[in-house]
């Protein structure tokens, strides 16, 4: 056993891709098992390596955890991403909620029909600039540090330029109305950790495509008829 | 200001119920702040209270908390609810995940349309039964321990509670196959906090009915 943490998911985003982030960004090397067949899926079930039937699966420090607000949530404490005290967990805890709301419009965008992917761009694009994004606007303008949560480089800095480079995805002039937001994506990108994740030959994954939706359709046997939120 | 935290909510469950239950188990006394209106909603909003223009908020130690994930996370990490270190974390963490997507499955219920309720319950039941259920009997038969994390009262007790009284409102015998469960289900009703929380007059509230749904609707019509 290699010790390195080991990701088991599809070859490409959806839930596990905040999963990556973060370990990349706490400079972890990390192994990962992608599902292919509804073979390998039904072995891992049989096996009982997935304590609610589910992917993402990490197997991590001896534990096969699932869910990934837990999985995140101890990667982000154990490589000290998770801010000082209580206090700074909770606004962690808070702005990363807000982020994975934001994300949660754009996961399920592949599944969709074509009208209805363009209904939620414009759904996506709106929740960002009315809802999410003037928030962290503010929050970085109030202190004027170089991090969301007490002058230190945490999981909510991680989470935030993810959703942000994930809607420019939809709409890339998206940040024009933002500049501590453009000044913090460049920023936390040239963060060393960081800086490697973005470039080619990392483990960050592309923008879901067909293939990726076909595939998870196959393994799960879900998502057919997916509507939007 | 009282220093008691303050809850800002709709008069019924929602996303707020499993707040109420994991303050009440640590016994810690709150007070509650009804949305009727969607004026009083806007109002909360203009005011800057809702973070991201939404509740469940929670007034508690200064902060102005939302997130219902974050408010309880905090609430346990402060009362002791949370494990004593980071793997029992983790343990709480994925079994109170685990059952936040089946309380998630109850919380849309009341919102479903008439056609599509009897579907939705059978999918709550299929997932309870088969799915959520036999996991915690399996911990519990597994370590024989009262509690489900490092023997000791935590937050994933609090929320398993929460769940199996929520699904066996709907499916009455749905324990029925659980033996571990049903002996779990007496001892949590037991523990002093929880045992209050049950008692009429607690902060603990009905299951939606048509006038929440309704409620629901025209406080956060866009």
């Amino acid at each position: 056993m290699s010790g390195k943490p080991k990701l088991y998911y599809f070859d490409g985003r959806g839930k596990m891709e905040s999963v990556r982030w973060l370990l990349a960004a706490a400079g972890v090397e990390f192994e990962e098992e992608f599902l292919e067949t509804r073979d390998q899926y039904e072995k891992l079930l049989q096996g009982g390596s997935l304590l609610f039937q589910q992917v993402p699966m990490v197997e991590i420090d001896g534990m096969r955890m699932v869910q990934t607000r837990a999985i995140l949530s101890y990667i982000a404490a154990k490589y000290n991403l998770y801010g000082k005290d209580l206090e700074e967990r909770a606004l962690i805890d808070m702005y990363v909620g807000g982020t994975d709301d934001l994300m949660g419009f754009i996961l399920m965008f592949p599944f969709l029909s074509a009208e209805d992917k363009e209904k939620q761009r414009a759904v996506i694009v709106q929740k960002a600039t009315s809802r999410y994004f003037p928030v962290y606007e503010k929050v970085l303008k109030d202190h004027g540090q170089d991090f969301l949560v007490g002058n230190n480089f945490s999981w909510a800095d991680v989470h935030l330029l993810e959703a942000i480079l994930m809607v420019e995805e939809k709409k890339s002039d998206v940040l024009s109305g933002f500049p501590q937001l453009q000044a913090f994506k460049a920023r936390i990108s040239s963060i060393p950790t960081i800086k490697k994740f973005l470039e080619p030959g990392s483990q960050r994954k592309p923008v879901p495509d067909d293939k990726y939706v076909e595939t998870v359709r196959r393994v799960l046997r879900m998502y057919y008829d997916v509507k939007a939120n | 200001m009282s220093g008691k935290p303050r809850l800002t909510y709709l008069n019924g469950r929602g996303r707020m119920e499993s707040i109420r239950w994991l303050l009440a188990a640590a016994g810690v006394e709150f007070d509650e702040v009804y949305l009727e209106t969607k004026e009083e909603y806007d109002k909360l909003i203009k005011d800057g209270f809702l973070l991201f223009q939404q509740v469940p908020l929670v007034e508690i130690d200064g902060m102005k908390m939302v997130q219902t994930r974050a408010i309880m996370s905090y609430i346990a990490g402060k009362y002791n609810l949370h494990g004593k270190d980071l793997k029992e974390r983790a343990l709480i963490d994925m079994y109170v995940e685990g059952i936040s997507d089946l309380m998630q499955m109850i919380l849309m219920f009341p919102f479903s349309p008439p056609d599509a309720k009897e579907k939705n319950l059978e999918s709550i039941k299929e997932r309870a039964t088969n799915r959520y259920f036999p996991v915690f009997e399996k911990v519990l038969k597994q370590h024989g321990q009262d509690f489900l994390v490092g023997n000791k009262f935590s937050w994933a007790d609090v929320q398993l509670m929460e769940a199996i009284l929520a699904v066996e409102e709907k499916l009455p015998t749905v324990l029925s196959g659980f033996p571990q469960l049903q002996v779990f289900k007496t001892k949590m009703s037991n523990v002093p906090t929880i045992k209050k929380f049950l008692q009429p007059g607690s902060p603990r509230k009905p299951p939606p009915d048509a006038h929440y749904v309704e409620t629901v609707l025209k406080v956060f019509k866009k």
